[in-house]
């Protein structure tokens, strides 16, 4: 089998320069000199496939990103991007990438959008022509054809980030990384992101996507197979469908309540396989999603809740999400 | 044509490509790359001027001051280049991209010596216009020398736009410690032998102190007592500076690019 992207035991260590007070310290978790990003990564992306990096921020999704597309060398492991060793063979790895950053405002202001696009092109060997071309088809499908010829610096943030998706995508790469491309964009400006982004690797047999992110509705909809990702850990691979299939047989129980003093009460109560909280600051209520394999556990739920002479405003069983699977995996809400 | 020839050419236009139309895009270059430099080299005419010094000078000053286009554009635009492009987040697109490093280095250069040009060819005009220099002689030796010096010069700034990287924000600092001093040393505004020989010597290191003083040498024939070295021994030391500072400036990119891979941070813009 021919994988795109195939990780084997990589790691990634960062060593960061303690303060000079920190040095007076006895090293601490919070103090210590070096960060585990990615600890013993094995991952398999096969040729073709639209493959979703799923974690929170901080998880080592972007330093796995980076690895790949050849900007970082590993501590530790092995990784091979089209068949070429990341540490090794930089060259034709690099002729048959590219990576797109949400957030991305790369280019020179100065430039238009279309020069700007071009500019990158040259960098890949792509013919001018054709470069001018693609960049054109691609203004179109992402809405910015009319806005082409403007100076970069007098598009919106969202615009100049659809521009980045042009920049990707105009070295028609065989291997593409999106890092949370949909990042910070508007619902209508994510979709026509997301519907190009299935329809370019549908289109496109051997053509293969990996995306980050930490929406999972975007991971549910697009992905293939989806890595659930935590302090730089891989806790689970496999297809949305079968993940959720690993929390089906439990609930998902949403509640939205006034904040309590304690809630580790929920640890105790049997029948619940985790939970996460988070509060909404503009409500100023928690939100709590229980993962429960037993639903006598429910009433213990409300029970403590109401024993701290707390409201419930809100409660719903509902299907299960991968967010479900994360919260079910490392007990806190993705987000 | 072989394919890594083909691409780093595509990539030397693409990079050129923003200086040169920035040079034509944005008026603002006239202000600050005509206007200001005139400013200087009016003073050191009227002092030339006032102490009755041979109408040579004024030529020294009104060519020093058009390769101060030269300078500024090595300076900023060259070695603090690559830490404005890790700023904006270009730079990690560079690195990922399949180019030779050396092409995004040369096409900054070609693109601004384009631009250079124009704001040095427009500072002569004006400053002959103004000033009204001595005739001039335009011999053949004037092109080489022009021309390795700006290899020289050039190539001095892409050595120094990895370690202005790696020196992060004192890159700044770096940049406007060292212009004025090499107005002075380099003999921007007089000849370099007026600092006494090891000093000029020293200068030397610095491309445009030898360009500046050959091409004087060449143009104000009359004074050419006023030049350091024959300009042949002159031409010889450019082109090993030439050299040097190209291969130099590889060397340093490797240097950087390596680090950068094993640190992290040296050349990504982290969200």
């Amino acid at each position: 089998m021919n994988y795109a992207v195939e990780t084997k035991n990589l790691c990634r260590v960062f060593k960061r320069k303690r303060s000079r007070k920190e040095r007076k310290q006895e090293p601490t978790k919070e103090n210590q000199k070096e960060v585990v990003a990615l600890d013993d990564v094995n991952i398999q992306v096969k040729e073709g496939e639209l493959f979703g990096l799923l974690g929170p921020n901080g998880a080592g999704k972007t330093t796995l990103i980076k690895i790949l597309s050849t900007l970082l060398l590993p501590t530790k492991g092995e990784a091979w991007v089209a068949g070429h060793n990341v540490a090794e063979d930089t060259f034709n790895i690099r002729m048959k990438i590219n990576s797109v950053s949400g957030g991305e405002s790369s280019g020179y202001g100065l430039l238009t959008a279309r020069e700007n696009v071009w500019m990158f092109s040259q960098f890949y060997d792509v013919p001018s022509k054709v470069a001018k071309q693609r960049a054109d088809d691609l203004f179109k499908t992402f809405g910015l054809y009319e806005k082409r010829n403007q100076k970069m610096r007098t598009l919106s943030t969202g615009e100049r980030q659809k521009m980045g998706m042009v920049r990707g995508f105009i070295t028609d790469p065989d291997i593409i990384f999106l890092d949370e491309p949909t990042l910070g964009l508007d619902v209508n400006a994510s979709r026509v992101i997301r519907r190009f982004v299935a329809d370019w690797v549908r289109e496109h047999e051997k053509k293969t996507v990996l995306l980050t992110t930490h929406y999972m509705m975007e991971a549910e909809e697009l992905c293939d197979r989806v890595a659930i990702i935590d302090k730089g850990k891989v806790l689970v691979c496999d297809t949305p469908e079968n993940l959720k299939k690993t929390v089906r047989r439990s609930s998902t129980l949403r509640l939205e309540i006034d904040p309590l003093k304690d809630y580790s009460k929920f640890r105790d109560i049997p029948g619940i396989r985790n939970f996460s909280k988070k509060v909404n600051p503009e409500t100023n209520r928690s939100e709590l999603v229980f993962v429960i394999d037993d639903e006598a556990a429910v009433s213990d739920i409300l029970s403590v809740v109401t024993g701290e002479g707390k409201r419930i405003h809100e409660l719903r069983k509902t299907e299960p999400t991968l967010e479900d699977v994360f919260v079910s995996l490392v007990g806190r809400a993705l987000e | 044509m072989n394919i890594h020839l083909r691409l780093n050419l595509r990539a030397i236009l693409g990079r050129a490509y923003p200086r040169v139309i920035g040079s034509l895009r944005e008026p603002s270059w006239i202000f600050f790359e005509i206007l200001l430099p005139v400013l200087a080299i009016a003073a050191y005419v009227f002092i030339y001027q006032a102490l009755e010094a041979p109408p040579e000078f004024v030529g020294f000053v009104i060519l020093g001051g058009a390769m101060t286009a030269f300078w500024l554009n090595v300076l900023w635009s060259m070695a603090a280049q690559l830490y404005w492009e890790k700023e904006i987040g270009n730079l990690q697109l560079y690195m990922m991209a399949p180019m030779s490093r050396m092409s995004l280095l040369g096409g900054m250069a070609v693109g601004g010596i384009f631009g250079s040009s124009i704001h040095a060819s427009a500072t002569v005009l004006i400053g002959v216009l103004l000033f009204k220099g001595p005739a001039l002689v335009f011999p053949l030796m004037l092109i080489p020398i022009f021309l390795v010096t700006l290899i020289a010069l050039y190539g001095m700034g892409m050595m120094f736009a990895s370690l202005y990287l790696m020196w992060g924000r004192e890159a700044w600092h770096m940049a406007s410690l060292m212009e004025e001093p090499i107005y002075f040393v380099s003999g921007f505004y007089f000849p370099v032998k007026a600092l006494g020989f090891w000093v000029a010597l020293s200068a030397s290191v610095i491309p445009i102190t030898l360009g500046l003083d050959s091409m004087r040498q060449l143009l104000f024939p009359s004074v050419a007592a006023w030049g350091l070295f024959p300009v042949e021994i002159e031409l010889g030391i450019l082109v090993v500076l030439a050299i040097i500072f190209p291969i130099m400036a590889r060397i340093a990119l490797a240097r950087m690019e390596n680090l950068a891979r094993r640190r992290g941070g040296l050349t990504l813009r982290w969200q």
